[in-house]
């Protein structure tokens, strides 16, 4: 475990903490789409209400694919993962634990962001705990999902097209009943049904995802 | 059976048979040079043999485990055309996480000893990316003293290295065969007596 945590996780954390710009990017881009969608539609306080929990939605899904490739392109490309993967520690953890640390450092910064946002778009309170849940349990799909995509295309140059089309037809679920469990809590609806959907995928991406991540690395360094 | 072995190996790439049936063997105690012109398949044999790459016939062992057992590699060091250095990290940060990866339980004051010994002394500090290349390879290097590994797999490890480094390296090279190591080079200029001898292992480019 020591070795997960002092030789992957610690790393990827300061790497990310080393490269600011690029870490202050997908929440700046999240931040501007929110802050422009009242600008552009019209600051109605209704009509913000009803398109509030889906702009947050898309905004962080968005924002989430411009760093998404980070992931492993650079550890692929400076041949850090091929060290990473003779060190005997078994891929799939290795996986895990650079999912985790990317959930960390791309989904943190927009939870703590999200009563903020909550204000711009005149949530309620009810819709604000709404969201943060499915915010809670959905962006570890995000961070999941994406990095199977990311294992697979990392050996092409050029991949973030490829990526971005890979990736959002499988995101489209997880939009919609996000989405709706907002809107039921907005209606005072029970969405605890919605909340249970979210949650079995993420826990369906949580125990597959790793070894899928493995297998297309694997792949992509063959 | 003891020793770093391949069995059969047959490498298709990009619909050219780069080598069929090839089998080799590394025993501790022994130095083997590769040779064979560019596009022969040396870094694809190199990659096959540390498990990087899968052949598509045959199958590789180290002291009698497949590249697919989880401690197929605790015994295996490998230092291929890309140096594993991350451009933002400092030699020393690099060095450091690697060693955790790898399980090894190494102070920072031997990773200090091991860059001074690569006469990299007050560039401990800096980004690698602010490294030449020659001092980024005496980087990647320095892991050769800090993992204890019977199997050194080395691709081109002396790219880019002065002529002091190079000589350096050999002498490394040596002890480390005499030390009942055991190790794979690939290089296109041929090993002085420095280090020790050696047997060479020839691939032809096929067509």
């Amino acid at each position: 475990m020591s070795e997960l945590y002092n030789g992957i996780i610690k790393r990827d954390l300061k790497l990310a903490f080393r490269q600011k710009s690029e870490l202050m990017q997908p929440l700046m881009f999240l931040l501007i789409v929110v802050t422009l969608f009242p600008l552009g539609i019209g600051p109605g306080p209704d009509t913000l209400q009803r398109i509030g929990p889906g702009v947050i939605w898309i905004a962080a899904i968005l924002s989430s694919l411009l760093g998404m490739e980070r992931l492993f392109r650079d550890d692929f490309a400076d041949g850090s993962l091929e060290q990473m993967q003779l060190s005997g520690l078994p891929l799939y953890q290795i996986a895990l634990c650079k999912i985790v640390t990317h959930w960390l450092i791309s989904f943190m910064p927009l939870l703590m962001l999200s009563p903020l946002l909550a204000l711009f778009l005149n949530l309620t309170l009810s819709m604000y705990l709404a969201l943060i849940v499915t915010l809670l349990l959905g962006t570890p799909i995000i961070s999941l999902i994406g990095a199977i995509a990311v294992g697979l295309t990392t050996g092409l140059q050029r991949g973030s097209l490829l990526l971005a089309l890979l990736l959002i037809p499988v995101f489209i679920p997880l939009l919609i009943f996000a989405t709706s469990a907002v809107e039921s809590a907005a209606m005072q609806l029970p969405y605890g049904p919605q909340i249970a959907i979210i949650a079995a995928i993420m826990l369906l991406a949580l125990a597959l995802s790793p070894f899928a991540v493995s297998y297309a690395l694997k792949v992509s360094q063959n | 059976m003891s020793g770093l072995v391949g069995n059969n190996l047959t490498c298709y790439k990009q619909d050219r048979c780069l080598f069929q049936n090839l089998s080799i063997r590394l025993q501790p105690g022994e130095l083997v040079h590769l040779t064979g012109p560019n596009g022969a398949g040396k870094s694809s044999l190199i990659r096959i043999l540390v498990g990087l790459s899968t052949p598509d016939r045959g199958n590789v062992k180290c002291d009698g485990m497949y590249t697919t057992d989880p401690a197929f590699a605790k015994n295996i060091l490998f230092i291929g055309h890309k140096a594993g250095l991350n451009g933002l990290l400092s030699a020393e940060e690099n060095l450091t996480y690697w060693c955790a990866q790898h399980g090894l339980n190494v102070t920072g004051k031997t990773i200090h000893n091991t860059l001074e010994m690569m006469n990299l002394v007050g560039l401990e500090a800096v980004p690698i990316k602010y490294l030449s290349a020659g001092q980024q390879r005496r980087v990647a290097l320095a892991r050769l003293s800090l993992k204890p590994a019977t199997y050194w797999i080395l691709d081109e490890p002396f790219t880019s290295l002065d002529t002091d480094g190079i000589a350096m390296m050999e002498v490394a090279l040596a002890n480390h065969v005499s030390n009942n190591g055991a190790v794979i080079i690939t290089s296109h200029q041929s090993l002085s007596g420095r280090a020790g001898p050696y047997r060479t292992e020839q691939l032809d480019y096929q067509l």
